[in-house]
């Protein structure tokens, strides 16, 4: 942009050397690698700036560095895990249960938050007016509150102001809902389960063969195959009947009360129900949002070209509308499924045993190895976000617009 | 259409309506009333302790009797006029800058960013001819406001740059604010509020003594001048390549050109989204209750260990509830109108 100045000064009566230096810095790419090169080392001796201080510091705070402390015994008991820990285990030990407890807190949360917020924002376009004005009320409500205060609600303001386990409200003989948590009855043997995986796995295979096979004989014969009613028979009933038989041939173990507390079967603690409702009912507003603008985005010549095609509403649903609205919902579920990931660490505010509270509370207490705990927190947290967005940038330039 | 023509449109339309409307119908009747008894028919807003509320209702007098600490914290009660002077500059600097039809835009944004912050500490913090008041006496809503407010005009500077580092032709430039605004993108909240509480102390030299209040403050700026960028980068990328290319031809360099010619206009796109990362950003100071700062919701909440009020559970979370559902829904509202008007200013 500038290589014309130095001829402006050509009259003048300047030296080689001076002329030659001009030309080099007023290169305009000479200059873009020492603006970079000036940055780059900027950040570099800011970042050994906090280096040097922070050996310094933990020199004379005499604190240890490395990761030795993961294979120490971390004497912190964990009121949920989904396997055995003790406080004699290591602290990698206790990593694993805060990212297990995590994952199933996200993982169960974005599934129901899915569900409530697709009921939500289908609601909100109702013609019935009452139905859609109360959706809109709902998420109007819950996108405007710190999710903090959500977690307190559900936490303080209902779980823990629940009946004692005593007066516990019963649900069906088997679910027991009380201040001490949900009891839930788990199966005598595991074994049996498998066969439900087994069962799923067989589902969805032959559910792809079936479609591909439906898909060709449409296109040679013209007769559609009712592919919706075979997948559902063939990927939930199938498994859904296997799961049927597993329990059936199994005792269960159901929660009895004993006492004052129940025992048998598995209680969810206090603070997994609350931060998973608290994480639900905030998430399906949000979803609910997303899903309400991917559907009045795909415009309504969309519906009204494929009705004068022929197509029955239910077709025209499935193979118009619902693909692209797919397509603008795509990137904005990912965002929110990242942000349940995230925003399960609300845990650590009610001492739900999550990688934050578990690992940069307590572990980071008994250990003062800050550096170290903090890299490993953060690390994990975003290498899963990665994982969640390649899935989802798969999932998406699957279905993107293929234009030609 | 008369009202039978309405209700029988929009609520009656099928059978399947018709029972979806009543079953609404019977959850409002159910629920609502007990709701409103307890709010406001049952309610006692009067009294000095625990033993006026006997009405049977919510307990308003708690709330009553707390106020000043819910507004200002454990902040000294004969000095909670500086904090109300400062509230009332930066309503009167922020308001016309949020109306649409008020004049002056550019000297309330100068008065907002960089005359307000230096002169808000001085009143809230004191010296220089005032009492100081440590900010571990700070609480409240005022904390809430003071954090939403201070880590907001941090973030936005340095979210500008990374908006327009990501968009740089420089690849070190591009990789360096990428991998910036990724990685706090990509991390909770939380654990950054905890990494700041910890690392902020440890990195510096020792002896710097870094205020816990400021720790949570530069935590929060940094996550959110992230997310800012992104919203940044979004009004960027709606500016035609032609209006830079045509800056540049009037012989403007990189940085005229993009004061002058691309950012105003770019800000100008992304004000809806960028307001929304302000709601966020308001809405998770609350977090700053895990490093022992008492924001509105940690005071409400601490209020409740009180063995005089022990119980008020739902009164103390309705209250800041409302208060933080009250201005979320403005600024939401006010970021969906300027939504509105932009895109109806941008089809012509």
């Amino acid at each position: 942009m500038d290589e014309g100045r130095p001829a402006l000064h050509a009259a003048l009566p300047i030296s080689r050397a001076t002329a030659i230096l001009r030309r080099f810095l007023y290169d305009a790419r000479v200059r873009d690698w020492l603006a970079q090169l000036a940055v780059a080392g900027a950040i570099f001796l800011l970042l050994w700036f906090f280096v040097e201080n922070a050996s310094e510091n933990m020199v004379k705070a005499g604190i240890a560095s490395g990761f030795d402390f993961l294979w120490r015994t971390s004497g912190i008991d964990v009121p949920f895990r989904l396997f055995e820990y003790g406080p004699q285990d290591r602290n990698i030990d206790l990593l694993y249960v805060g990212i297990a407890n995590t994952v199933l807190v996200s993982v169960l949360a974005m599934v129901f938050a899915t569900v409530l917020g697709f009921a939500v924002g289908v609601a909100r376009l109702s013609r019935n007016w009452l139905l859609s004005t109360f959706a809109g009320i709902y998420v109007e409500f819950v996108r405007n509150i710190p999710l903090l205060l959500f977690v307190f609600f559900w936490y303080f303001g209902v779980v823990r102001a629940l009946p004692p386990p005593r007066a516990s409200l019963d649900l069906g003989g088997i679910f027991f809902l009380n201040n001490r948590g949900l009891s839930i009855p788990t199966p005598e043997h595991a074994g049996p389960f498998g066969y439900v995986l087994a069962a799923f796995v067989l589902g969805f295979a032959a559910f792809l063969a079936l479609r591909l096979w439906g898909a060709g004989r449409q296109a040679a014969t013209g007769r559609p195959f009712p592919v919706v009613p075979a997948g559902l028979a063939l990927v939930v009933a199938l498994p859904g009947l296997a799961a049927l038989a597993a329990g059936l041939s199994t005792p269960w173990n159901v929660p009895v009360l004993t006492g004052f507390n129940f025992r048998g079967g598995f209680a969810l603690i206090p603070e997994f129900v609350a931060l998973l409702f608290a994480l639900v009912t905030y998430t399906a507003g949000f979803v609910a949002e997303i899903v309400r603008g991917g559907i009045l985005a795909v415009s309504r010549g969309q519906t009204e070209a494929a009705a004068s095609l022929g197509l029955r509403p239910g077709q025209i649903l499935r193979l118009v509308v619902i693909p692209q609205a797919m397509r603008v919902m795509v990137p904005p579920m990912t965002s929110q499924y990242l942000n349940v990931l995230k925003n399960s660490s609300f845990g650590a505010a009610i001492a739900f045993p999550e990688i934050v509270s578990v690992f940069m509370g307590s572990a980071l207490n008994n250990t003062g190895q800050a550096i170290e705990i903090i890299a490993i927190v953060l690390g994990i947290y975003l290498a899963v976000g990665l994982v969640v967005s390649a899935f989802m940038n798969w999932y998406n330039a699957r279905i993107a617009l293929v234009t030609r | 259409m008369t009202a039978v023509h309405w209700i029988r449109r929009n609520l009656f339309a099928t059978w399947l309506d018709g029972i979806v409307t009543l079953a609404c119908a019977a959850l409002v009747m159910r629920y609502l009333p007990p709701i409103l008894d307890w709010a406001l028919v049952n309610a006692t807003w009067n009294g000095a302790d625990r033993t006026d509320c006997a009405a049977g209702g919510a307990c308003w007098v708690f709330v009553r009797v707390r106020f000043g600490q819910f507004m200002y914290g454990l902040y000294p009660p004969a000095q909670t006029w500086r904090v109300d002077v400062a509230a009332a500059l930066l309503v009167g600097f922020v308001v016309p800058l949020l109306m649409n039809s008020a004049p002056y835009k550019k000297l309330f944004g100068f008065l907002t960013l960089v005359v307000f912050p230096p002169v808000g500490v001085w009143l809230l913090l004191g010296g220089l001819g005032l009492p100081v008041v440590e900010t571990r006496d700070w609480g409240g809503l005022m904390l809430t406001v003071f954090m939403t407010v201070y880590a907001g005009i941090c973030a936005f500077p340095l979210g500008v740059l990374m908006a327009l580092g990501r968009q740089s032709r420089l690849p070190v430039i591009r990789t360096l604010s990428v991998v910036f605004i990724e990685f706090w993108r990509g991390v909770p909240i939380i654990a950054v509020i905890f990494l700041a509480s910890i690392l902020l102390p440890l990195i510096l030299p020792a002896g710097v003594g870094v205020d816990r209040l400021v720790r949570a403050v530069v935590g929060l700026a940094l996550v959110i001048a992230a997310y800012m960028a992104e919203a940044i980068r979004g009004g960027l990328q709606a500016i035609p390549k032609g209006q830079a290319e045509a800056a540049a031809a009037l012989g403007l360099g990189y940085w005229r050109a993009t004061w002058f010619i691309v950012l105003p206009q770019a800000l100008r796109l992304s004000l809806p989204a960028l307001a929304n990362e302000f709601i966020a950003l308001l809405k998770n100071t609350t977090l700053v209750l895990v490093v022992s700062l008492f924001d509105l919701l940690g005071i409400v909440h601490a209020a409740l260990a009180d063995p005089k009020w022990v119980g008020l559970t739902m009164e103390a979370y309705v209250f800041a509830g409302s208060i933080f559902w009250l201005a979320c829904f403005g600024l939401s509202r006010w970021s969906a109108g300027l939504e509105k008007r932009l895109s109806a200013a941008t089809k012509h």
